[in-house]
């Protein structure tokens, strides 16, 4: 496929310097950036947020505000011409216009936001040809529907009426990339394509990326934060920090010999599979942990002797969501609603941290809520005992209740909206003691001071308000939240997944260390696996809303048994040229995939959990034996 | 779709049951009738009241009889249009009214067209030209029409009206054509006046719809959706009326359920003052004297309108935004 490929390359960024002006002075958004892109080669550029990675990806299409100043050249060559300056072109005049989408195709993070929520799939995926292509809407309409064929929808003419709110985040993105693509562009420019996806899905749209790239010969833009990313689709890699190119070159030597101290930072601060009992992550900045400030302010968690060792029980829990009916028909059409929480059980051991792991639509998060009393389940029991005796969880009233509120506490994924902007930094944090009615307004100031030294903050932020932090100062802001009244059981949903690698690190030994600290337990909910794998004592991994393996980590992660948990793992894509994504396998999605299962894991066979030993249970067929299971 | 428009019909009748009810006990809430009140003005003037006249209107309309029946035989009355008999005018009710619906009808058309056709263009100049020069004056245009209220606007040009061009700018029509039947002659005459109440009424309206506007844009236009849409390489213009406009439409069109009624019972003062023959000042007056069935016609009438407004800008919305039609939320 390379007749007609000259040697030059398809982008050179030179010398590239944007600034935007603020109120009080400029911000130097990216300083002399110098990159290329080579005609059917992936170039990665790899940066976390606030580096400037997006507003180079918006500068190479003429998205940038219009209160950007640049310097420099963008140089695209396009197959029938000498290279062009993109930079010079006038903003949204002919000469980009008609680069944009007929010869550059960008794919943006967001694939919730980037549709038109009032416009069909097939309108805005065929707009680019309307406007690039001489065509009849009839052959549009053709080409659009094999377009979305080719990235992998079955019924394209559905996906052609239907609107982007009916379709799931990875459909969405597939449709994405055929609205990037329709136009077969020489250059795509992917922001982020996966960050919002699951691990599964991402593996999923990432095979559909490397395949068309291969297939159609086309250069890729990929802006990522995520090594794992790179190591499995980029030929080259472009480092960036703070708006300057740290590291430059082909991937291997990247990733065999990192230069530049913060590239190795960034490896070491990701959590992988191999890493020794007891090993920690080393973040670019640590936070040290103030442990006499911590005892100060928070309380220990009392383990008597004799205590019962499950903390949290849950027995045989279910919950079905009514399924709004079709009003607009005629007609009700009959839902059949699928259970969200599907007789799930599983015990939660005194100071241990148990894994919960599973895609979107899993129920994970739903079990989150049943236990944090956020949601009613149609059936089951929770019950909760920190050593004065079992308290049932769901049907705990008064007095008994506000005591239990004390007891369980949660931490959530969005650090932005889970804060309330109009309150500071010290409400927020005072605000459980002054609902539980604990010290006087003094002494709740002082343990919110201590608590805020103890996590390696400044006690004057207690005065200022959320929107002046980052996204790890807010999540750490978060926890101290969840700190403040003592809690046994802290449930973490998804706390990391919001955050950049070397902020995670960071959080995640943050989290580690209270645990240590103040003997608390965590359910520690995660899609990330190699972050469960960090974090967890045992993993119970969701699918379906049920349960379908638990065990403890090492385990769990060494010989799974369950081929959805064999999936989540193949899917995973790890920061190390020697481990490859197996594109051939991880392509397919899980509904797919579920069809091919042996015929013990069949859902319609009667499943229940089978005992393997030493904690280790799978839900499979009870003819099953053990043998067969691990085959 | 057919369900679901049918079903809103359907619970609107509840609905209007329940505001006729309130209307009359309102329009009953004060002490006496009409007919007392008429006799004590007629003895203060010293004139002699017709009694046997007043017996028997007392009696047509049931006076003698419990509430509840004159309740039912005001509804009844209503549903094959018998809106009753307005004492003061000594005419049925629908007599009384007639004209002037119409006449309000069509002012309140003009100035719905009218405040469209200057809010759109305006809004979207404002919210495309953000902090420019031109939408800073703007701004200022439409906050002295948002703080200004509409009788003194009027007060204003009608002063200035008849001392620059010794004009009176009063009433819909000239007065030859007050009482005169409907031709060509009063159409015209109609044309030339009414563009004055228009933009009189319609400025506050409009002014506010351009902020509306403009902060709606403005939050759309920020939306991830706009730049995908310029990646594909469409021009601005067309971005902008494809995108963006079309979501900022909504609000326009959850707006009709309010405008209808404000249009008719909120521009009484500004119609009182510039003496248009509209509806206005007649229900102030029908209010003040008791005269209850042409009050309570005029607030019945009222309801209605508030009522198939919320029903067109519902069935348009839906028609419109796919998320209401399909039923289902932005699902994560």
């Amino acid at each position: 496929m390379s007749t007609g490929r000259t040697d030059r390359d398809l982008l050179r960024i030179e010398e590239l310097n944007v600034s935007f002006s603020v109120q009080g002075g400029m911000i130097e958004a990216l300083r002399g950036v110098s990159l290329r892109v080579l005609p059917g080669k992936v170039t990665a550029l790899v940066g976390e947020s606030g580096s400037g990675k997006s507003v180079l990806g918006q500068m190479v299409m003429g998205l940038q505000p219009v209160s950007a100043k640049s310097s420099g050249r963008i140089l695209f060559s396009t197959p029938d011409a000498a290279p062009r300056d993109l930079l010079a072109m006038p903003r949204d005049g002919r000469a980009i216009r008609a680069i944009r989408g007929r010869h550059i195709g960008m794919i943006f993070q967001e694939p919730m936001t980037s549709f038109s929520a009032l416009h069909t799939i097939g309108d805005q995926v065929a707009e680019a040809l309307q406007v690039h292509t001489v065509k009849s809407s009839a052959e549009r309409r053709a080409v659009t529907e094999e377009m979305l064929g080719l990235v992998g929808f079955d019924d394209p003419a559905r996906i052609y009426r239907m609107y982007p709110f009916e379709l799931s985040g990875g459909m969405r993105q597939r449709a994405m990339i055929a609205m990037a693509l329709i136009c077969g562009p020489s250059l795509l420019i992917a922001d982020e394509p996966t960050t919002a996806l699951d691990v599964t899905i991402q593996a999923q749209i990432l095979t559909l990326l490397r395949d068309l790239q291969l297939r159609r010969d086309m250069g890729m833009l990929l802006i990522t934060h995520d090594l794992g990313v790179v190591a499995n689709v980029a030929d080259e890699v472009v480092v960036i920090y703070r708006g300057k190119i740290m590291e430059a070159g082909p991937v291997e030597a990247i990733f065999d010999n990192p230069q530049h101290a913060y590239l190795k930072g960034l490896m070491t601060a990701i959590p992988h599979f191999d890493m020794t009992p007891g090993e920690r992550l080393r973040p670019l900045r640590d936070i040290p942990l103030d442990r006499a400030r911590l005892h100060g302010a928070i309380t220990p968690v009392a383990r008597p002797a004799d205590a019962n060792p499950v903390l949290l029980s849950v027995r045989g829990l279910r919950k079905t969501f009514a399924v709004k009916q079709e009003q607009w028909a005629l007609r009700g059409k009959a839902v059949v609603a699928r259970p969200a929480v599907d007789d799930v059980s599983f015990d939660i051991l005194r100071g241990e941290c148990l894994g919960l792991v599973g895609e979107s639509g899993s129920g994970k998060t739903t079990v989150g809520k049943i236990l944090m009393r956020g949601l009613v389940p149609d059936t089951g029991t929770v019950t909760y005992d920190d050593g004065t005796g079992p308290v049932d969880v769901l049907r705990a009233k008064g007095e008994v209740l506000q005591r239990l509120r004390k007891r369980i506490q949660m931490v959530f994924q969005d650090p932005v909206s889970s804060l309330s902007p109009r309150m500071t930094v010290g409400n927020i944090l005072s605000e459980p003691l002054d609902i539980h009615s604990i010290g006087t307004p003094e002494s709740r100031r002082d343990a919110t001071a201590a608590l805020l030294e103890a996590i390696g903050m400044d006690r004057s932020v207690r005065n200022r308000y959320p929107h002046s932090f980052s996204g790890g100062q807010r999540q750490r802001i978060g926890i101290a939240r969840a700190l403040t009244l003592s809690p046994g059981l802290i449930i973490c949903d998804e706390p990391v997944s919001a955050l950049d690698v070397s902020v995670q690190a960071q959080i995640l030994n943050l989290l580690k260390d209270l645990q240590r600290d103040l003997g608390l337990t965590y359910l520690f909910i995660s899609h990330n696996l190699a972050v469960v794998d960090y974090m967890a004592d045992r993993v119970a991994v969701m699918w379906a809303g049920r349960i379908v393996e638990i065990a403890p980590r090492e385990v769990l992660m060494r010989a799974p048994v369950h081929p959805y948990t064999r999936a989540l793992l193949a899917a995973v894509p790890y920061p190390d040229l020697a481990r490859p994504l197996d594109f051939g396998t991880v392509g397919q999605s899980t509904a797919e995939a579920s069809a091919a299962w042996p015929q013990a894991f069949q859902p319609d066979t009667g499943l229940t959990p089978l005992d393997l030993g030493s904690g280790h249970h799978v839900l499979a067929n009870p003819a099953a034996d053990a043998a067969e299971l691990r085959a | 779709m057919v369900r679901y428009i049918l079903r809103r019909v359907v619970t609107m009748i509840p609905t209007l049951i329940l505001i006729s009810m309130l209307v009359f006990i309102i329009i009953e809430l004060p002490p006496g009738d009409y007919f007392e009140s008429y006799v004590a003005e007629l003895q203060a003037l010293g004139e002699q009241a017709d009694l046997d006249e007043i017996e028997m209107l007392r009696d047509r309309y049931g006076f003698d009889q419990p509430q509840y029946v004159r309740y039912v035989r005001w509804v009844g009355g209503m549903l094959h249009g018998d809106f009753g008999y307005s004492f003061a005018y000594r005419l049925p009710v629908s007599d009384v009214v007639g004209d002037r619906l119409w006449l309000t009808f069509i002012l309140s058309f003009v100035t719905i067209i009218f405040t469209w056709a200057v809010a759109f263009p305006i809004g979207i100049y404002s919210a495309t030209h953000q902090y420019s020069w031109g939408d800073y004056g703007l701004t200022f245009l439409g906050l002295m029409g948002v703080a200004v209220p509409n009788f003194m606007l009027a007060l204003i040009m009608m002063y200035f009206a008849n001392v620059w061009f010794g004009l009176s700018i009063g009433n819909l029509m000239d007065s030859a054509y007050v009482d005169a039947p409907m031709n060509w002659d009063k159409v015209r005459s109609i044309l030339s006046h009414i563009w004055i109440p228009v933009v009189i009424i319609g400025m506050a309206g409009t002014a506010g719809m351009v902020r509306r506007l403009r902060a709606n844009l403005l939050d759309e236009l920020r939306k991830p959706y706009v730049a995908t849409a310029r990646a594909k390489g469409l021009s601005p213009g067309r971005v902008l009326r494809k995108y963006p406009l079309r979501m900022a439409l909504n609000f326009f069109i959850a707006d009709i359920g309010s405008i209808l009624p404000a249009m008719i019972s909120g521009a009484e003062v500004t119609a009182i003052v510039l003496s248009l023959e509209t509806t206005g000042p007649m229900l102030i007056r029908a209010l003040q004297s008791q005269d209850m069935y042409l009050a309570g016609s005029f607030l019945m009438f009222l309801a209605v309108l508030t009522v198939l407004g919320v029903l067109v800008s519902d069935i348009a919305l839906a028609l419109l935004d796919p998320r209401i039609r399909l039923g289902r939320g932005t699902a994560k």
